[in-house]
C-alpha cells in the first residue's frame, strides 16, 4: 500500500495545511514509511487478541479496573467558569463578548 | 430545477420514498458533558466556558455521570441494547465554533443500538421503525454570521453551547412517507419528554433534526441516491421539506437525470430546499478512538439501577390511565398530551374523592367548553385545581350538575377560575329538611297516579318526584338530601 501525490494533497486539505510543491514528495515519502511500518505490524497474527481502544485498558485490567458503576465519572455539579474578561484578553480578536473570526465560508 | 411543476399523482405513485432521520437532543444535565460549566441556554455570550470547552492545550475531559445516565435512559426508552463497553471517538473537522478541531462523539461502539419506536399508521395499525443507534456526543458552539456592523467580514462566535451533552438518535431508513416521519418525531419527542432526559425545545435548539431522503421505483431492490436535508426547525417543516424533496427527486429521475448526493438546506420562507453546493467528497471525518477518555463501562448492575429510575413512558401510562379512570384511547391521549399535564391531572385526581369524576369533568364539561371557545387546555380559565374542587362538590352533592354547568359558564365568560366563581356565586342550596319536605308534600299531593305506581312496586318512579321537586326548588335542593327524603315520604304514603 502506498500513498499517491493526490492522496497527500487530499490529506493536507482535510488538515487545512498548505503544502509547498517541494514539500509534497517529502510528505509522500514520510507517509509511505509510516504505512510500511504499519504493514509490518499487520503481518502479525492478532486474531486471538482483544482489540483495545487505548492502552489504559491494559492498566485497567489490574486493581484499578472500572467497576462500571459510574464511580469514576464526574458528579453533575457546576464549577466556576472562567472570567470572560480574562478569556477575551487572550483571544486574537473580540468585541469583549464574542470571539471574532474571519467570515466563515462553508466548505 | 423546477420542482414547482406539478407531477401527476400517477407519476408520484410509481415511486417509493425512503427516509431516515437523525435527531440530536440536548440532555437536561446541570453541567456540560466533559466539564463543570453550566449547561444553560440564554446566558451572556462566552460566560459558561472553561479551558476544557474552549479547547485550550492540556485541558482534559472528564465525563459527566448524569449524561451517561440520561443516555442510558434514552437507549432503554427506545428499546435499544445498551452496551456494557462503549468507546468515545474524535470526529475531526475545522469550524470556528469547534475550538478543539474535533468533536468528541461515538463511532463504531455507541452506548445504545438496535432499538425501535412504534408509530400509528393511517389505517389504525402500528408500524415499528428501527432505531439504528443512540450515541453520546458534545455540541459545538454557536456562530453568528449576521447582525453586527462588521458581519460582512467577520463571524462572531459564542462558545457557551460548546460541550453540551447530546444524544444523537439515528433511525433505520424505515420511513416511507413524510407523514410517517412526522409521526416518528412526535413519538420520539414524547418518549424523551416522558423519560425526562431533554426538554426537546426546538426553538432553543435542544432538539434538532436532519433527514436523509431518497426515492426509488416501487419494487426496486436498491435505495436511490439520498440527499440530506438540514436546517429544519419544526416537525411540520420536516414534513413540508420531505414532501418538496421527494417531488424534486422524482422529477429529476423522471427526466432521466441523476440525484446528487449532497446536503440541502430547507428555506422555510420559500418552502423549498437549496443545495449547499459543498465540494465533492467533502466529508471525511477521520474518526479515531478518543485517547483522552477511557472506555465507558456501564455494568449490568448500574444499567438496572438506571432503569429503575425510568419514569412511566407514554404508552404504558396511557394503558394504566385508561384502566384507572375508565377512559377511551382518545381521552387518554388528551390527558397525556404532556407528562407535565398528566402529572398535574393525576395529582389533582389522586386527591379528589372520586378520581374518575375529575377525568370526566375535565374531558366533557371543560373539554366541550374549550373546544367551543377555540382554546387549548393550557389556556383554560378553569385550572385543574378548579376541576378537582368541582368534582368534589358534585360528589358530595353540594351542587347539582346543572349548577355546575352554570358556574363553568360564568368562569368562561369572566375568564375566572372555578374556585373564585364558586365562592362568590355559591348557589343557594336548600339543606333545610323541613323546607324540602314541604316541597315534596306539594308534589306528592299533585301526582296521585305516580304515588299509586310507586306503592304498586314501581320504585323507579321516585326519580320522577326527585325531578319535580328539584324543579320546584329551582335546582337548589341538596340532591342527596332530596333523594333520601323523597324515598322516605313515598314509603310513608
Amino acid at each position: 500500500m502506498s500513498v499517491s501525490l493526490e492522496e497527500v494533497e487530499r490529506v493536507a486539505e482535510l488538515a487545512s495545511l498548505e503544502l509547498a510543491e517541494d514539500e509534497k514528495p517529502r510528505m509522500q515519502r514520510d507517509l509511505n514509511a509510516i504505512l510500511e511500518y504499519v504493514a509490518q505490524l499487520n503481518s502479525l497474527d492478532t486474531s486471538a487478541v482483544e482489540p483495545l481502544a487505548q492502552v489504559s485498558e491494559l492498566l485497567d485490567a489490574g486493581s484499578t479496573a472500572d467497576k462500571g458503576d459510574g464511580a469514576a465519572l464526574r458528579v453533575d455539579e457546576t464549577r466556576p467558569c472562567l472570567d470572560r474578561k480574562v478569556v477575551m484578553e487572550e483571544a486574537p480578536e473580540t468585541n469583549g463578548a464574542f470571539f471574532k473570526v474571519p467570515k466563515v465560508i462553508e466548505r | 430545477m423546477s420542482a414547482t411543476a406539478v407531477l401527476s399523482p400517477d407519476v408520484i405513485d410509481k415511486y417509493e420514498p425512503v427516509i431516515g432521520l437523525e435527531v440530536h437532543v440536548q440532555l437536561l444535565t446541570e453541567t456540560k458533558a466533559f466539564c463543570g460549566c453550566a449547561n444553560k441556554f440564554g446566558a451572556a455570550p462566552n460566560t459558561n466556558v472553561c479551558p476544557v470547552c474552549l479547547g485550550l492545550p492540556g485541558a482534559l475531559p472528564v465525563l459527566n455521570r448524569k449524561a451517561v445516565e440520561f443516555a442510558t435512559l434514552t437507549g432503554l426508552a427506545l428499546n435499544c441494547q445498551v452496551r456494557e463497553r462503549s468507546i468515545f471517538a474524535r470526529k475531526n473537522y475545522f469550524y470556528p465554533d469547534l475550538p478543539k478541531g474535533y468533536q468528541i462523539s461515538q463511532f463504531d461502539k455507541p452506548i445504545a443500538e438496535h432499538g425501535w419506536i412504534e408509530i400509528p399508521t393511517p389505517n389504525g395499525g402500528i408500524k415499528r421503525i428501527g432505531v439504528t443507534r443512540a450515541h453520546m456526543e458534545e455540541d459545538a458552539g454557536k456562530s453568528i454570521h449576521d447582525g453586527f456592523a462588521d458581519s460582512l467580514t467577520k463571524t462572531y462566535v459564542d462558545l457557551n453551547r460548546c460541550g453540551t451533552p447530546l444524544v444523537e438518535i439515528v433511525s433505520e431508513p424505515d420511513l416511507r412517507t413524510p407523514d410517517e416521519a412526522f409521526e416518528y418525531l412526535t413519538k420520539l419527542k414524547e418518549i424523551l419528554l416522558f423519560a425526562g432526559v431533554s426538554d426537546c425545545n426546538m426553538e432553543e435548539g435542544s432538539l434538532r433534526c436532519d433527514a436523509n431522503v431518497s426515492v426509488r421505483l416501487k419494487g426496486a431492490p436498491k435505495f436511490g441516491t439520498k440527499a440530506e436535508v438540514k436546517n429544519v426547525n419544526s416537525f411540520r417543516y420536516i414534513r413540508a421539506a420531505l414532501e418538496y424533496e421527494i417531488e424534486r427527486q422524482i422529477e429529476i429521475v423522471e427526466s432521466g437525470g441523476r440525484v446528487a448526493q449532497e446536503t440541502r438546506l430547507w428555506n422555510a420562507g420559500e418552502g423549498r430546499t437549496y443545495s449547499m453546493r459543498s465540494k465533492e467528497q467533502a466529508h471525511d471525518y477521520r474518526y479515531f478512538p478518543e485517547p483522552d477518555l477511557p472506555p465507558l463501562i456501564v455494568s449490568e448492575e448500574w444499567k438496572a439501577e438506571i432503569a429503575k429510575s425510568m419514569p412511566e413512558l407514554p404508552e404504558a401510562r396511557r394503558k394504566r390511565m385508561i384502566a384507572e379512570y375508565e377512559l377511551n384511547e382518545q381521552d387518554a391521549q388528551t390527558l397525556t398530551s404532556s407528562r407535565e399535564f398528566a402529572d398535574r391531572f393525576e395529582e389533582v385526581a389522586g386527591k379528589a374523592k372520586n378520581p374518575r369524576r375529575v377525568a370526566n369533568l375535565l374531558l366533557s364539561e371543560l373539554g366541550g367548553r374549550l373546544k367551543a371557545a377555540n382554546l387549548e387546555l393550557d389556556q383554560s380559565p378553569i385550572s385543574l385545581t378548579g376541576i378537582g374542587l368541582a368534582a368534589d362538590l358534585l360528589e358530595e352533592s353540594k351542587i347539582s350538575s346543572k349548577q355546575l354547568k352554570q358556574l363553568f359558564d360564568i368562569s368562561f365568560e369572566k375568564g375566572e377560575d372555578f374556585p373564585a366563581v364558586y365562592e362568590r356565586e355559591k348557589p343557594q342550596q336548600i339543606t333545610d329538611a323541613s323546607a324540602i319536605e314541604a316541597l315534596i308534600d306539594q308534589v306528592i299531593a299533585a301526582n296521585a297516579a305516580q304515588v299509586a305506581q310507586y306503592k304498586g312496586g314501581k320504585k323507579t318512579v321516585a326519580g320522577f318526584f326527585v325531578g319535580q321537586v328539584m324543579r320546584a326548588s329551582k335546582g337548589q335542593a341538596n340532591p342527596a338530601l332530596l333523594n333520601e327524603l323523597v324515598t322516605k315520604k313515598l314509603d310513608a304514603q
